[in-house]
């Protein structure tokens, strides 16, 4: 076996573990009941796939065959656990029963819907029993098939920190017992937001990484978009996770366009549409018209979704349609009320509306305690004020703007608009 | 990284032959797997070339040449693109697929796409920045 086949080898093995763990440690979390043991059960037949295989090659089907391999160590386990009982309780004969109960109900589960334990295994994922950290942690590692090693350096935090966090987390579900099932009636909303947060932090923290970052930072966007749309299939029912596979679709749309050569964000209205990915933005606008069908309209992803859509649809920036994101944004803010949303409402109906409309709800944002050191409130201010024609007024907006922001870039940006403002006046 | 998966032509698919019940059934299934791993993008079946056309470039000038073409080999009878982590992931999901020339012995072509700039220099534009702290109010909000 040369090294290069043994390379070949290996990264099948990592790409057969991608495709086939969420479905493997689902099956198993049905059998044994305990996501924990689940996973040991998955891990153990995956080091025997990666001692075999390279004698052996790969399989025709290797799902299968680590289905098989994780199957009858989960059967030792129950025959051990029947054997333990017998020996301390001395139950007799009840063992053999036991056991003939266990198999054919583990071959069953297998010829199952396995959709559907996939789906109960992300709600296990994340249950809100467990904080955020370990949501997003635990998902990413039994759904997305990361290792603990890259979920750490995709989030910047030490491997044993986030190994542990995975350890507690399972703990924590096999002490509380919780239930392998899809949840039911107002409990499934409640439990499906809890998803659909745990999907777009990933996605977010996708987002936000800068040049020069591990490349599994930005690939978090990837495997936030995975997750999301399986979920949306698995969940199909679900208007909001139509909406944030939407929303994520959108997004992910522009990531050619919006930095320039040298690392430098563009602003949504100025970067070049033609570098938008139109098959994904093809995808969200499908996304969000299922959601709407579903009923969703009004939802916080569907109408973020939908704000993102009518920028997705002009072709150019001046065909934007802001009144409608003004509207999308009076809506958002009736169902996630904050500052936040009514600063971004300000600059919709600022450009829709003209430029004293938006002035007038800017200036009800001012006493806003939570926007008091928001450089963004003192920024569109200035804008504003600029469209007006104020530019002595808008030059200090953005000198108190590039005061506020910790980013050197932006800083030298709001610095440079002062000297301009101050220019026109 | 996204992947096109290419089914090569052959002379059914040349003749404009429609594929079996059977195999368009098992197609189905498969595409059906790929969309609920999160994988598949887009897919679809092309006409024959008798239905299509090429544009030779000579210089300034342009010539339109009708099909059918002949080397059915080089030539694409539908595909697929695919978002997955590695070639190996393409290459095992692209395993998995039925035979969609029964009877023969079809290739089928993976290409990566480009994506140079694909979630690479990322940094934060101002309005996104506004949408991300949308994000984080309405997870305040969650935890109230």
């Amino acid at each position: 076996m040369t090294a290069t086949n043994h390379t070949t080898i290996s990264r099948t093995i990592d790409a057969v573990w991608r495709i086939e763990s969420a479905k493997l440690i689902a099956r198993l979390t049905r059998m044994v009941r305990d996501v924990g043991l689940a996973e040991d059960l998955a891990q153990d037949a995956l080091v025997a796939a990666l001692e075999r295989w390279p004698n052996t090659g790969v399989p025709d089907n290797p799902g299968a065959w680590l289905m098989a391999t994780a199957k009858h160590r989960a059967i030792d386990l129950i025959r051990r656990d029947a054997l333990h009982e017998r020996k301390t309780a001395e139950i007799g004969h009840e063992m053999e029963s036991t056991i003939e109960r266990a198999v054919p109900d583990l071959d069953a589960a297998i010829d199952d819907n396995v959709g559907d334990d996939v789906l109960r295994l992300i709600f296990i994922a994340c249950h809100p029993i467990l904080s955020m950290e370990a949501r997003v942690a635990l998902t990413l590692r039994l759904l997305g098939g990361l290792t603990t090693d890259e979920i750490a350096r995709a989030f910047l935090v030490p491997e044993p920190t986030i190994a542990q966090r995975i350890v507690r987390a399972k703990k924590t579900l096999s002490n509380a017992r919780i239930p392998f099932e899809v949840p039911r009636g107002d409990d499934l909303t409640a439990r499906v937001a809890s998803v659909l947060q745990v999907i777009y932090l990933v996605f977010n923290e996708g987002y936000s990484a800068t040049a020069g970052d591990d490349w599994l930072r930005p690939a978090l966007c990837d495997d936030a978009l995975r997750l999301g749309r399986i979920l949306a299939e698995l969940a199909s029912s679900e208007a909001e996770a139509h909406g944030l596979v939407a929303l994520m679709e959108i997004q992910a749309s522009r990531s050619s366009a919006r930095v320039n050569a040298t690392g430098e964000p563009i602003l949504l209205l100025d970067q070049d549409r033609g570098r938008w990915n139109q098959l994904l933005i093809h995808r969200g606008l499908d996304a969000l018209a299922r959601a709407v069908q579903l009923g969703g309209a009004r939802g916080v992803y569907t109408l973020q979704a939908a704000i993102a859509a009518c920028h997705a649809r002009a072709r150019v920036a001046s065909e934007t349609d802001w009144a409608r994101i003004a509207e999308l944004y009076r809506a958002l803010s009736e169902v996630a009320a904050s500052p936040i949303v009514e600063l971004n409402r300000a600059v919709a109906v600022g450009m829709a509306f003209g430029p004293d409309a938006g002035l007038a709800l800017v200036d009800a944002l001012r006493a806003e305690p939570s926007l008091a050191r928001y450089h963004l409130l003192p920024s569109v201010r200035g804008d504003l004020l600029m469209k007006l024609g104020r530019g002595t007024e808008a030059r200090e907006e953005f000198e108190r703007a590039a005061g506020m922001t910790k980013n050197a870039r932006e800083r030298e940006l709001l610095r440079d608009r002062a000297r301009s403002a101050a220019a026109k006046d | 990284m996204r992947f096109m998966v290419m089914v090569k032509a052959d002379k059914n698919s040349e003749a404009g032959i429609l594929p079996t019940e059977e195999l368009l059934t098992a197609m189905g299934k498969y595409n059906e797997e790929l969309v609920r791993a999160g994988v598949m993008l887009a897919g679809e079946g092309l006409q024959p070339t008798s239905k299509g056309a090429r544009v030779k470039f000579s210089g300034s000038k342009r010539t339109v040449i009708d099909g059918p073409f002949t080397e059915t080999k080089e030539l694409v009878a539908g595909f697929w693109i695919i978002q997955v982590k590695s070639k190996e992931e393409a290459i095992e999901w692209v395993k998995r697929a039925p035979n969609p020339m029964p009877g023969t012995e079809p290739e089928i072509e993976i290409r990566q796409i480009f994506s140079p700039e694909d979630f690479g220099e990322a940094f934060t534009p101002e309005l996104r920045e506004a949408e991300k702290r949308i994000a984080e109010g309405m997870e305040q909000n969650a935890k109230k």
